[in-house]
């Protein structure tokens, strides 16, 4: 009886796995880096967009000046 | 850097979720596949307009209590830039919808109620915009804006987790249980949520003093 469960959870473990594996994931734009790139542009469009409100921050300080 | 400390915090917080959101390894699940991350994007723009919405309501209180105008002003801004953000997880939230639940629009009572949450909000600007008496616009407004928030809250927060919805965490739905497991996503989407609370804050905060500007130059 105890074997049993424990071949039943063994075989819902290595299922589970398997499942996790035949899903897929953009696992080829990882191992080659191009994934960088794309964050690199999202990230510098971010700072971008940042040091625009800081711009605009520091304008609307003056004149509240 | 004659910046704010939060302003900073706040651009470090959002630029940490953008690098970690993509390049952080995260569950593999079926149908989701890589487009988990939008959570750090997309649930983000909630997070950030409920906490808008919530203290431009704090501010028509504070109205209330005082007729201050500046209160008044305060909770316009903030409203308007909730709805800035709400707008935009409206629309990624669409595209996310488009891609796993194959469609852009289902009839799903979170995607209603927001969509009704947002027509509330449109109606406080347009009930703003039609009273000329600016003390009696000040005041209906402000009461109209903290019943805006209540039904916010049944809207998105009480009404889908009573029924079936697509989205985690209602109608016995799984998966936020899933991802909040996940102490690797965890790790990305705490500091989001609040580095987007706080570039809300930041840009409603910037729209409220432009706005106090322009009152000052035509009371001049």
């Amino acid at each position: 009886m105890k074997h049993s469960i424990a071949t039943i959870i063994c075989c819902l473990l290595m299922s589970n796995t398997v499942l996790a594996d035949s899903v897929e994931m953009a696992d080829l734009m990882r191992s080659n880096g191009k994934i960088y790139v794309v964050v690199a542009v999202i990230a510098i469009i971010f700072i971008g967009l940042m040091a625009y409100l800081y711009r605009i921050d520091q304008r609307v300080k003056k004149l509240e000046k | 850097m004659q910046l704010k400390w939060w302003k900073i915090i706040g651009i470090i917080l959002v630029l940490y979720s953008i690098i970690a959101g993509l390049l952080m390894p995260v569950p593999k699940l079926n149908i989701l596949n890589e487009t988990i991350r939008n959570l750090y994007f997309h649930v983000t723009m909630w997070f950030s307009m409920i906490v808008l919405m919530f203290s431009s309501m704090k501010q028509s209180l504070q109205f209330l209590n005082g007729f201050d105008k500046i209160h008044d002003l305060k909770a316009e801004t903030y409203a308007s830039t909730g709805i800035f953000m709400g707008l935009l997880g409206l629309t990624t939230g669409m595209i996310w919808a488009q891609y796993t639940w194959g469609t852009f629009w289902v009839n799903d009572p979170k995607l209603n109620g927001t969509a009704v949450t947002l027509l509330i909000y449109l109606a406080y600007f347009i009930l703003r915009n039609s009273i000329e008496n600016e003390d009696s616009k000040a005041r209906v407004s402000a009461i109209y804006n903290i019943i805006a928030f209540v039904m916010m809250i049944v809207f998105i927060g009480v009404l889908p987790r009573m029924t079936d919805s697509l989205h985690p965490g209602n109608g016995g739905n799984p998966a936020f249980g899933n991802y909040d497991l996940d102490s690797n996503m965890r790790v990305v989407f705490y500091p989001a949520v609040i580095g987007w609370i706080l570039i809300g804050s930041w840009i409603a905060q910037l729209r409220f003093r432009i706005k106090l500007l322009e009152n000052k130059k035509e009371n001049i």
